[in-house]
C-alpha cells in the first residue's frame, strides 16, 4: 500500500479532527474519480476537508463561492479582447484546476450550477466552439447547505446523481471539539501544509482502484442491494444501474485504502451510505426518517449471500 | 383500498352474475345492478358508505322479496338468487381486504352455480374468463402496484398451474352416486315424445332443433328410410288422442329375426322419461332395462342425465306371429259412433272380399291419389268426427295425421293396428361418422298386425311425403312453411359447405364434451382407468393415488419455484463458514445475515478475546477465498481445516 497514501490520511486526521471516516470517503471519492457533495450547516469544517486535501495531495486549487447572481462564465472563464494583439483571448475561470470547492452550490441559479456539472460529467468545457480539457485528476467538492434554508436552488436528483457521494460531516465529538478550540487556527496550518504526494502518484492510484478485482459472489451481494431496493415498498424508486456502477467503484476505492485487493462485503456496506443517500427517496410514510437510517436498513435488509 | 381494486372487483363481480340475469326475478337483475352502480358511484365521489341499520333493512327486504318471489328460501333457485343478493348487498360493506377476500371467495362459489343452469362449453369457456377476472382482482389486491397486463399474466399463470390439479381431481376423483353429488333433478330442461298424441302434438315438436340423442353405427347403417327409432306404441283413441292404453300385460315378446343384425350405439340426451329408443325392432341393449310385449324398450328409471347404451336391432323380423286374442281385441278398438264416413270408406275396401294385404294396399292407394298433402300446420279440425273431417274435407296433415286416420281406418276394417312414436331419420354427421337425431325428427307410424306376418310397419307419411322418410321435414313440408321449422333443420336441406362443417365440427365437440367430460361416471372412470393400466380399481386406491398425485405436482411445482436456493448451493468454502457461524451462534455470538465476515471477527473478538486471533484469522482466509481473484487449492484446504478445527 502507498506510504504516501497513508501519510495524507494522517496529516488530514491532524487537522480534522475526529473525522477520519469523513476523510476516508472523500479520499475515496477522489480515487474512485468521482465528485463529493458535501451536505451540512455552515461552520462545521467542510471547507476546511476541501482545503486541507488539495494542500495534503499537492493539488491545484481552486475555490467558487456560488451566489444567486453567479454566472456561468464566472466558472468557465471569459474571451477578452485584446487591444494589443487585436485578437480575442481566452482568460480560463476557476473551473480549470485539478480541485475545485465549488461552496454551497444550491446558492447559485440552475443555469450556473448546470456549467458546473456539465463540466462534472464531460471533464472538459466547450467555449465558444472551441473543447478544452480540464486538468487530470479532476475532482470537484461540493458544499451544500440543507435545502431547507432560505434562498436556494436545491439540486434536481438528475444531478445529484453526477455526484459519486453525498456525506455530511456533522457536529465533532466533545473531544474533538476541545482540540479545535484550544489548538491553533487551522488556516495558519493549512498554510503551512506539506504536499504529501505527486499528482502523477495520484494517478496511478486511480489506476489501481480499477484493477481491485470483484469476484461473482460480491456482485451477487449488489444485485441483491439493487433489487431489494427495486422490490422494497419503502422506497419511491429502486437504484439505477449507474448506482450500481458508483457503488461497486467507490467499494473498489475503499478496498484500496484498506490495503487490500479484492472487495469484500464490507466495503460495500462502508461506502453505501455515501452512495446510495442522495439516490434513495423514502415512500410516504417513511418520508421523514433521515437519510442515515435509509441506508443502513438497506444493509440490514440484504443478507450477504 | 385502492378504487381500482374496487373498481376491479365490481367488474368481475358482474362478470359472475351476469349469465343468472336469465333467470333471476327482474327485480333481483334491476336491484343487483342498482347497488353495483351505487357503489361504483360511492367510491368514485369518495362518500361515505350507506349506514348500517339502512343495509340491516335493505336484507330483510330482500329476503322478503326472495320469499315471496320462490314461495321459499331453500332450493336451487331460491338460494342462488339469495346468495346474488348478498354478494351485491356486501359491497355496500366493503371497507376492508377482509371483505374483498369474503368477495372473492363468494364469486368463485357463484360461478359454480352458473353450471346449475347450463355445462355447454361456451358457458364453462366463459366461466374461466370470470375466474381469471376474479384472480387477477385477487393478485390486485395484494400487489396493488403492478400494472394490468402483468397481473393478468400472473393470473393466467395461476390458472394454468392449476390444470394438473385439475385434471388429477377429474380424472380420479371417486364418483359416488347418489344425490348428494349429482346435480338437482331438474337441471336438465328436458323436451320430446310424449306417450299420448292428438292432432298437433308432432308438428309442434319439430319446431324445436334440440338434439334427442346421437347414433352411431358399429358397422354400415341402414338405407335413411329405415331408421325408425321405436318410442311410446299406442292403442287406444277416444276420436282424439291416442294413450298407450293397458299396459299391465307381460308376457315377452315373441320374436323371430330375419335378416343381420345392426349394432349401434346411442347417447341419449336426457328426456326425464324412461323410453330408450332403439330402431325397430329392437333385440339386445347394454343398459338395464325392460322390453314390453309390444316392444317397447323402457329404462328402470326416467332418464334424467345423458346415457349412452349399445344396442342391436334386426330391420326385418317376425314380431309377435302369435298374439293373444284379448291384445287383438285391443288393436281393434275404436270409439263406436263417431267418423261414420271414414268406417263406410273401410267397408268398402272389405266389400270385395279382399284380405288383410289387400286392404292396406287399398288404402295407402288411396292416400296417395286423394290429394293429400303433408303440412306442418294443418287446419284445426274441432269437430268431434275429426278423422273424417281430415280424410274427406281438409286433407291436409302432419304425421300424427296420417298415423291417426290410417290405423282408424284399419280397425275399422277389422285390421289389428295400432299407433307407433318416435323418430325416424337423422342427420349425418360426415365429420364424426354418426347420426344426430333432433326433436325435430319425431314421427308417428302404424303398424298392423298380419297373420303369418305378425306386427308389420307401415307408414301412411311415406306414401304421401316420400321425401320426409328419405331426407328430413324440410324437404317434405311445403317451401313456404319451412320457415316455421328451426334453422338446422331448414340448413340440412341445402347448405353451405362451410356452415354445414362447422356446424357438424361444433356437434363433434359437443357431443365429445358431453361423453367425456360431462358424461365421465363411475362406469366411464373405470374404464379410462382400465385402459391405462391400473388394476384393482376401488375408491381408496383412486383415492390414494390422487392424493399422492396432488402431493407430486404441489411438489414440483414447489421445487420449479424454489429451483434458486438449489442452484444457489454453498460452496464448501462458504459452507465451512457457514458451519463456523453456526458454532459460534451456540455460543450466543449468532451473525446477522446482513453482518460481513470481517465485521463479524471483529465482533466476536471483542466479545471473545481468547479468540481473536484465530477468528480474525479465519474471517480474513475466507474473505480472501470469497471475494480474491485466485483459487488457491492450498489456501482452501487450510482455510477449512483451520474452521474445523475451531473450538469454542
Amino acid at each position: 500500500m502507498s506510504q504516501s497514501l497513508n501519510n495524507v490520511i494522517k496529516q488530514a486526521e491532524q487537522i480534522i479532527l475526529g473525522k477520519p471516516q469523513q476523510i476516508r470517503l472523500a479520499l475515496t471519492c477522489l480515487l474512485a474519480r468521482g465528485h463529493l457533495l458535501i451536505e451540512d450547516l455552515p461552520g462545521v469544517g467542510k471547507t476546511t476537508l476541501a482545503h486541507v486535501l488539495a494542500c495534503t495531495l499537492g493539488l491545484q486549487f481552486q475555490r467558487i463561492q456560488f451566489t444567486s447572481d453567479l454566472l456561468p462564465a464566472d466558472i468557465l472563464g471569459v474571451s477578452v479582447y485584446q487591444r494589443d494583439s487585436e485578437k480575442f483571448e481566452f482568460h480560463p475561470g476557476p473551473i480549470f484546476a485539478q480541485m475545485i470547492l465549488a461552496d454551497e452550490v444550491n446558492r447559485a441559479t440552475p443555469k450556473a450550477q448546470s456549467a458546473l456539472l456539465e463540466a462534472m460529467e464531460e471533464q472538459q468545457v466547450t467555449i465558444e466552439g472551441l473543447t478544452r480539457p480540464l486538468p487530470a485528476p479532476f475532482f470537484v467538492i461540493a458544499t451544500q447547505n440543507p435545502s431547507y434554508q432560505v434562498g436556494t436552488f436545491p439540486l434536481p436528483e438528475s444531478q445529484l446523481d453526477r455526484f459519486l457521494m453525498r456525506i455530511q460531516m456533522g457536529y465533532p465529538d466533545a473531544q474533538a471539539e476541545r482540540g479545535l478550540l484550544s489548538g491553533v487556527d487551522r488556516r495558519e496550518i493549512i498554510s503551512r501544509l506539506t504536499p504529501q504526494m505527486e499528482s502523477s502518484e495520484l494517478l496511478a492510484l486511480q489506476q489501481r482502484v480499477k484493477a481491485v478485482f470483484v469476484s461473482p459472489a460480491l456482485l451477487d451481494y449488489v444485485q441483491a442491494i439493487l433489487r431489494h431496493t427495486r422490490e422494497s415498498a419503502r422506497y419511491t424508486h429502486g437504484l439505477s444501474p449507474r448506482a450500481g456502477l458508483a457503488l461497486l467503484s467507490a467499494a473498489r476505492a475503499w478496498a484500496l485504502l484498506d490495503e487490500r485487493d479484492t472487495v469484500i462485503p464490507e466495503d460495500v456496506q462502508a461506502v453505501l451510505p455515501g452512495v446510495v443517500n442522495h439516490r434513495l427517496q423514502a415512500t410516504g410514510e417513511h418520508q421523514h426518517q433521515s437519510n442515515g437510517t435509509l441506508a443502513r436498513e438497506l444493509i440490514e435488509a440484504v443478507a450477504i449471500p | 383500498m385502492s378504487k381500482s381494486v374496487i373498481y376491479g372487483l365490481l367488474l368481475s363481480i358482474l362478470m359472475v352474475i351476469a349469465p343468472h340475469a336469465n333467470h333471476l326475478p327482474a327485480w333481483v337483475s334491476s336491484l343487483c345492478v342498482a347497488l353495483l352502480l351505487w357503489r361504483s358511484y360511492l367510491t368514485h365521489s369518495g362518500n361515505p358508505l350507506p349506514k348500517h341499520w339502512l343495509l340491516t333493512l335493505l336484507t330483510f327486504a330482500c329476503l322478503g322479496g326472495i320469499a315471496i318471489s320462490f314461495h321459499t328460501l331453500f332450493g336451487r333457485e331460491a338460494a342462488v338468487t339469495l346468495l346474488i343478493l348478498m354478494v351485491a348487498l356486501k359491497f355496500m360493506e366493503l371497507r376492508t381486504a377482509r371483505d374483498v377476500m369474503v368477495l372473492i371467495y363468494l364469486s368463485c362459489f357463484i360461478v359454480i352455480t352458473n353450471f346449475f343452469y347450463s355445462q355447454s362449453i361456451p358457458t364453462a369457456l366463459y366461466m374461466l374468463a370470470t375466474l381469471l377476472a376474479v384472480v387477477t382482482t385477487w393478485i390486485h389486491l395484494y400487489a396493488q402496484n403492478i400494472a394490468l397486463k402483468p397481473r393478468l399474466r400472473i393470473a393466467t399463470a395461476l390458472l394454468l398451474q392449476a390444470i394438473p390439479l385439475t385434471l388429477i381431481l377429474f380424472v380420479l376423483f371417486p364418483r359416488i352416486q347418489g344425490p348428494l353429488w349429482g346435480l338437482p333433478q331438474d337441471a336438465f330442461a328436458s323436451s320430446g315424445l310424449d306417450d299420448r298424441m292428438s292432432p298437433g302434438s308432432l308438428s309442434r315438436l319439430s319446431l324445436s332443433d334440440a338434439v334427442a340423442f346421437r347414433v352411431s353405427y358399429a358397422g354400415k347403417p341402414p338405407a335413411r328410410e329405415q331408421m325408425y327409432w321405436r318410442g311410446p306404441v299406442l292403442w287406444q283413441f277416444d276420436g282424439r288422442t291416442w294413450i298407450p292404453g293397458n299396459t299391465a300385460y307381460s308376457v315377452a315378446p315373441q320374436f323371430t329375426e330375419l335378416d343381420q343384425a345392426i349394432d349401434y350405439t346411442v347417447t341419449l340426451e336426457p328426456h326425464n322419461k324412461t323410453w330408450l329408443f332403439m330402431l325397430d325392432m329392437p333385440n339386445k341393449i347394454s343398459v338395464p332395462s325392460s322390453l314390453t310385449h309390444d316392444f317397447q324398450v323402457l329404462s328402470k328409471t326416467p332418464v334424467n342425465s345423458r346415457l349412452r347404451y349399445e344396442a342391436r336391432s334386426h330391420l326385418v323380423s317376425h314380431a309377435n306371429l302369435r298374439e293373444a286374442n284379448w291384445q287383438i281385441q285391443r288393436a281393434l278398438q275404436l270409439p263406436p259412433t263417431l267418423n261414420p264416413k271414414a268406417l263406410q270408406l273401410a267397408a268398402t275396401w272389405r266389400d270385395n272380399g279382399a284380405n288383410d294385404a289387400a286392404v292396406v294396399r287399398s288404402a295407402l292407394a288411396y292416400l296417395n291419389q286423394q290429394g293429400f298433402q303433408y303440412t306442418l300446420e294443418p287446419p284445426l279440425l274441432p269437430g268431434a268426427n275429426s278423422i273424417d273431417d281430415f280424410l274427406f274435407t281438409s286433407k291436409k296433415g302432419f304425421c300424427e295425421h296420417y298415423a291417426s286416420a290410417f290405423v282408424f281406418l284399419m280397425r275399422a276394417a277389422h285390421i289389428p293396428a295400432r299407433v307407433v312414436t318416435g323418430y325416424q331419420g337423422g342427420e349425418f354427421n360426415y365429420i364424426g361418422n354418426y347420426y344426430i337425431v333432433r326433436q325435430s325428427d319425431a314421427h308417428a307410424w302404424a303398424e298392423v298386425w298380419l297373420s303369418g306376418q305378425g306386427w308389420v310397419r307401415v307408414d301412411p307419411t311415406a306414401v304421401i311425403a316420400p321425401a320426409r322418410v328419405q331426407t328430413n321435414v324440410a324437404a317434405a313440408v311445403p317451401a313456404s312453411e319451412t320457415a316455421a321449422l328451426p334453422f338446422i333443420t331448414r340448413m340440412t336441406s341445402n347448405p353451405p359447405a362451410w356452415l354445414s362443417n362447422l356446424r357438424l365440427n361444433w356437434d363433434i365437440l359437443g357431443f365429445r364434451w358431453n361423453q367425456w367430460v360431462l358424461g365421465y361416471n363411475t362406469e366411464r372412470q373405470f374404464a379410462f382407468l382400465t385402459s391405462l393400466g391400473m388394476e384393482n380399481i376401488t375408491w381408496q386406491n383412486m383415492s390414494i393415488i390422487m392424493t399422492t398425485g396432488i402431493w407430486l405436482v404441489i411438489g414440483l411445482f414447489a421445487l420449479f419455484m424454489l429451483r434458486h436456493l438449489f442452484a444457489n448451493q454453498p460452496d464448501k468454502v462458504q459452507a465451512a463458514w457457514l458451519g463456523l457461524c453456526r458454532k459460534l451462534a451456540k455460543s450466543g455470538l449468532p451473525r446477522a445475515a446482513h453482518e460481513g465476515a470481517q465485521d463479524y471477527a471483529a465482533r466476536i473478538a471483542a466479545a471473545r478475546p481468547e479468540l481473536a486471533d484465530t477468528i480474525r484469522d479465519l474471517a480474513a482466509r475466507y474473505s480472501a477465498l470469497r471475494y480474491g481473484a485466485v483459487r488457491d487449492e492450498q489456501a482452501q484446504r487450510e482455510f477449512l481445516q483451520r474452521a474445523a478445527a475451531l473450538k469454542i
